[in-house]
């Protein structure tokens, strides 16, 4: 009976798979003009195949665009002191005498770009002999923790607060409880309040999108097919990513044969793109929402014997590595980690009583095949990101790993 | 000690006492001071999982087990909040409705345990994964929005004491009430102990156990609104980041209850829990890396229910 | 081997479906390239066989993969002459691991279930304060090959499957089983109960260190390799209608499972439900599972020596 009972329910999940109504992932009986995602990811990113990500402003999507040919203010050489179109705001009434006790508040330190991000902004710290104290809690990424901690910091005396918001949305009550008390910066992510005296960040998700979408849509000929892999939905800086890379592809005549969410996962980004090699024999492009798993995705062309095709990655000096050994097709846009630098220069504008920019737009280089040489640092460790603004601080690169 | 050790509840309290002392002298020689408001602090961190705790207490006395907190968390948190859509006058309504996907949920673990005979562990772990499968199909992130008069709940204090520790007293109370002073109390115990003995003596052994289940998903229920209103929306990972599940069945297990039920009982978890707080707030003040707080716990929890074991186990022989 | 044929009829129903879905799976490449993917969580499962039929949980296996996988990065660091000091010392780390949390479950008399729920938080904690929050280092082409090259992992596979047969023919095996179905008896039978059970978790430890160098070496490093593994583990094992609690069940039909709920992930895949679907799914599965292969057995409940 039980023997019985168990081969119904197998046939019937079998059946209920074949009789599915699903669109299968990409399948190509999809018109081709209109991109086709899978079921997830049209569900994740879009109403349908046509609709934008709930996250999409097109006035940002804009500007944002826009930014990547604007020249930045500022010293040419230090590209996390520069700002592109700066509104600058009075901070007078911030200004005390030192030295200063700066706190931070930081979501977590549990990937390789926040390490190095969190690395960077330490040493950053030590330069400084006028912050005789720097306070830093990890949330270890969980939004009611970072809320504690913000809680916490305030009462420690801090003479400026620094945040890198775990989640945008969720984190907004706690920061503007904070603003009133203490002047407060906000880097990276986002929140939704205007309160702090700056927010920092690169030009942003839409220009990184973009920049690697606009490299396939040009190397890759018309027809091509493009497999666009994102790490997970619903994280602000990540959808934009994806909303502009959607737009290029939209107007674009390449074809998307699949969107999926691989975690950041190597070996779940390996299998997935072996997958797709296997069902449609050839892919022409890959565009990717961030780095980190750029490497296993073309080592899944190189064990399935087909040609690399067309890459976007990221600044990670494992990309850049098999990019040059292999003589790649690549782009790597960046989302520069010496963003962690600008945050306590500005804190100290700030109790210094300088202007600093509103929004503080930092440029946002891309690497490209002729500027590779540059980034590609073969000293430093693998998992290295290569714009970290941190070659001329006293610790590199032994405190990044590197030898 | 040994007067100490013999009771896990007493134990717990004597850790949490010890915890405290070094916990205040470490930051005082490394230059801080513990304020009033860090044991706010204390009180806010340990809410959300002290009221999980609660009702996971529940949930092993009666011999069960339950891994789909953490996912019905962030289910409670984003319903409740979307059902608020910001709105005050929603917020009967939203709350009605967050603790009636709970009951369901709580439910549906206690019938899938007793009458489909599904191991705890399986059952409600399947049920995670049907919570998950659904949050990932309808969530994206972040959604919803609680309006300011319910984030009192979660950032209003009376006196020194936050509005969200009154609300964990008062759930551990009425547990504590449930536990001791009820039928349905014994009955869990009994349940609990040695279940074909409660059933001989004519206990419902399956209603027992899915009650308990129930009361241990409003339990997270509660907890879930809590968040929100912490949050201002609701957050599809709230629960899993916080890992409320394994924690809090980690927290039971340090106050002294048997993972095998029948023994233990909430005044002990209040304290597991409080104890995993102050070793938060001890190691927030000094800066720990989070991953050394993550051994420690590890080696704290282990070493705590080693004690324990050595204890019943010289009772036993 | 009786309760085991359910798990093989789904199975054999799951293979089919691919094959009709995708034709790709019937050729050599395609089917070695399934084999590559299942054979470490094939692996797992049978360390976690040997676990579960002695009574006892594992839940640190998951942090145990991270771990091997985050050391071997640091200290391989690209050098092709440390790959096989360093795969050693990746097996004797395993060994170790699940030396002490048997010592621990069965010496110190902690339920398991608490046990490896420390080691979980104790060793995904220490590798990373080791490493500074994030993997380190790169791991040398000798230590991917393992991995990468599915003629390898096929091989490490079977020769797996074939000791955990061997093994579970042995002596061991059967000792295993008693202790694991009725822990008194088996005591008064002149069973080494608490020795067969250290040995159960030495072998998943081992189990671990393997299958953390095959998902080394098919995707490199990473920190979230071992993610949740420890419930996958489980999972397979139940799903090839080993009770939890111990006593039943067989290591082919634990492995079978693990092929299970990959063919299970594969087909889902194939037919766009990946992702949001995939757990709810996954999820309904282990409890229909579980429910139907218990109909005809007693209640089952945590008790002091079963958990």
């Amino acid at each position: 009976m039980r023997r019985l009972l168990v081969a119904v329910a197998a046939l019937a999940l079998a059946a209920a798979g074949c009789a599915s109504d699903l669109p299968p992932t990409g399948a190509s009986a999809q018109p081709s003009a209109v991109p086709a995602t899978s079921a997830a990811a049209s569900e994740a990113a879009s109403a349908g195949t046509g609709a934008q990500s709930d996250f999409f402003v097109q006035a940002d999507y804009d500007a944002q665009l826009a930014m990547r040919t604007q020249t930045a203010e500022g010293p040419a050489d230090k590209p996390w002191e520069q700002a592109i179109a700066p509104q600058m705001v009075d901070t007078a009434k911030y200004k005390k005498d030192g030295p200063y006790h700066l706190c931070f508040s930081n979501a977590a330190v549990n990937n390789p770009w926040r390490q190095v991000g969190w690395t960077t902004m330490q040493e950053e710290v030590a330069l400084h002999k006028e912050i005789k104290e720097f306070t830093a809690l990890d949330a270890e990424g969980k939004d009611d923790k970072q809320i504690s901690d913000i809680a916490d910091l305030q009462a420690k005396g801090c003479d400026a607060l620094i945040i890198s918001p775990n989640t945008t949305a969720t984190l907004t009550p706690a920061v503007s409880g904070a603003c009133p008390e203490v002047p407060v910066i906000v880097f990276d992510r986002g929140v939704e309040t205007d309160c702090p005296v700056t927010f920092i960040k690169p030009i942003g998700g839409y220009a990184f999108g973009a920049d690697g979408a606009e490299f396939l849509i040009e190397k890759v000929p018309a027809g091509g097919k493009i497999l666009a892999l994102r790490i997970l939905p619903g994280v602000d800086v990540l959808e934009t990513r994806w909303s502009a890379a959607k737009v290029a592809f939209d107007k674009s005549q390449l074809q998307v044969v699949g969107v999926e969410f691989t975690d950041g996962d190597a070996a779940k980004t390996k299998s997935i793109v072996s997958d797709y090699i296997a069902r449609h024999g050839k892919i022409d492009g890959v565009w990717m929402d961030a780095g980190a798993t750029a490497v296993a995705a073309i080592e899944a062309f190189e064990d399935a014997g087909a040609p690399v095709p067309a890459f976007v990655g990221e600044d990670q000096q494992d990309f850049l590595q098999k990019w040059k050994d292999g003589n790649l097709t690549a782009v790597a846009p960046t989302y520069p980690t010496y963003q962690w630098r600008t945050p306590i220069i500005a804190a100290l504008k700030i109790l210094k009583g300088e202007e600093v920019p509103k929004m503080w737009n930092l440029p946002q280089p891309k690497i490209t095949q002729d500027s590779l040489g540059t980034y590609l640092q073969p000293n430093m460790p693998l998992l290295h990101y290569a714009l970290c603004g941190c070659e001329s601080m006293p610790g590199f690169p032994a405190k990044w790993g590197g030898k | 000690m040994i007067a100490l050790v013999a009771n896990p509840t007493r134990a717990v309290y004597a850790a949490l006492i010890a915890t405290l002392a070094i916990g205040w002298a470490l930051v005082a020689f490394d230059g801080g001071t513990f304020t009033l408001n860090d044991l706010v602090g204390i009180q806010q961190r340990s809410a959300a999982l002290g009221i999980v705790a609660v009702g996971q207490t529940l949930a092993i006395l009666a011999g069960s087990l339950d891994l789909s907190v953490a996912y019905l968390i962030s289910l409670v948190s984003l319903v409740a909040a979307e059902t608020m859509a910001g709105q005050s006058s929603n917020i009967l309504t939203a709350v009605v409705v967050a603790l009636g996907v709970s009951a369901l949920v709580g439910l549906v673990n206690g019938v899938v345990i007793t009458k489909l005979k599904v191991h705890a562990f399986i059952a409600t772990l399947g049920v995670a994964l049907v919570i998950r499968g659904v949050l990932d199909h309808l969530y994206d992130g972040p959604a919803g929005r609680v309006p300011v008069d319910f984030q009192q709940l979660g950032y209003a204090r009376i006196g020194p004491i936050p509005v969200a520790a009154i609300l964990w007293a008062a759930v551990a109370a009425g547990v504590w009430f449930l536990l001791r002073r009820t039928r349905f109390g014994h009955r869990v115990y009994a349940v609990g102990g040695d279940v074909e003995v409660a059933r001989l003596s004519g206990v419902r052994t399956d209603r027992v156990v899915i009650a308990a289940h129930v009361l241990c998903s409003l339990c997270a229920g509660v907890a879930g609104l809590l968040l929100a209103s912490r949050l201002g929306a609701g957050a599809p990972t709230v629960g899993t980041d916080g890992g409320y599940d394994l924690e809090s069945i980690a927290a039971v297990v340090l106050g002294g209850t048997a993972l095998a039920g029948g023994r233990g009982g909430v005044a002990g978890t209040v304290g597991g829990v409080l104890l995993l707080a102050v070793l938060d707030s001890v190691f927030n003040q000094l800066e720990v890396n989070s991953f050394f707080k993550d051994v420690v716990r590890g080696v704290v929890i282990v070493v705590a229910v080693a004690v324990y074991a050595r204890r019943t186990g010289r009772r036993a022989s | 081997m009786k309760r085991a044929i359910p798990i093989f009829v789904v199975l054999a129903g799951l293979l089919v479906a691919i094959a009709a879905a995708n034709p790709f799976f019937l050729e050599p490449a395609g089917f070695l390239a399934f084999l590559k993917r299942v054979a470490p969580l094939a692996i797992l499962a049978a360390g976690q066989y040997f676990v579960i039929v002695s009574g006892e949980f594992d839940l640190s296996v998951g942090s145990l993969v991270t771990v091997e996988v985050v050391v071997a990065a640091r200290l391989i660091d690209g050098d092709e002459a440390m790959t096989w000091p360093v795969l050693v010392l990746l097996v004797v780390i395993g060994l170790l691991v699940g030396l002490v949390n048997g010592l621990v479950t069965t010496k110190l008399r902690v339920p398991s279930f608490i046990t490896t729920l420390g080691a979980m938080l104790i060793l995904s904690g220490a590798v990373f304060l080791w490493t500074g929050g994030a993997p380190r280092g790169a791991l040398s082409q000798g230590f991917r090959v393992f991995g990468r090259e599915g003629v390898w992992a096929v091989a490490i596979l079977v020769l797996v499957v074939v000791a955990a047969v061997l093994l579970m023919r042995a002596d061991f095996g059967r000792t295993l089983v008693a202790a694991g179905d009725n822990e008194k008896a088996a005591r008064l039978s002149g069973v080494r109960v608490d020795r067969v059970r250290v040995f159960a978790f030495v072998l998943s430890g081992l189990s671990a260190a393997v299958a953390g160098i095959l998902l080394g070496g098919f995707a490199g490093v990473s920190a979230q390799v071992g993610q949740s593994l420890e419930f996958q583990a489980i999972t397979a094992v139940v799903l090839g209608g080993v009770v939890l609690g111990g006593g039943r069940g067989h290591v082919v039909a634990a492995i079978a499972g693990a092929f299970t709920l990959e063919a299970l992930f594969t087909l889902l895949n194939l037919h766009g439900i990946s992702g949001a679907l995939e757990y709810a799914v996954q999820g309904v599965i282990i409890i229909a599972a579980v429910a139907v292969g218990g109909l005809r057995l007693p209640s089952l409940r945590l008790s002091p020596s079963k958990v």
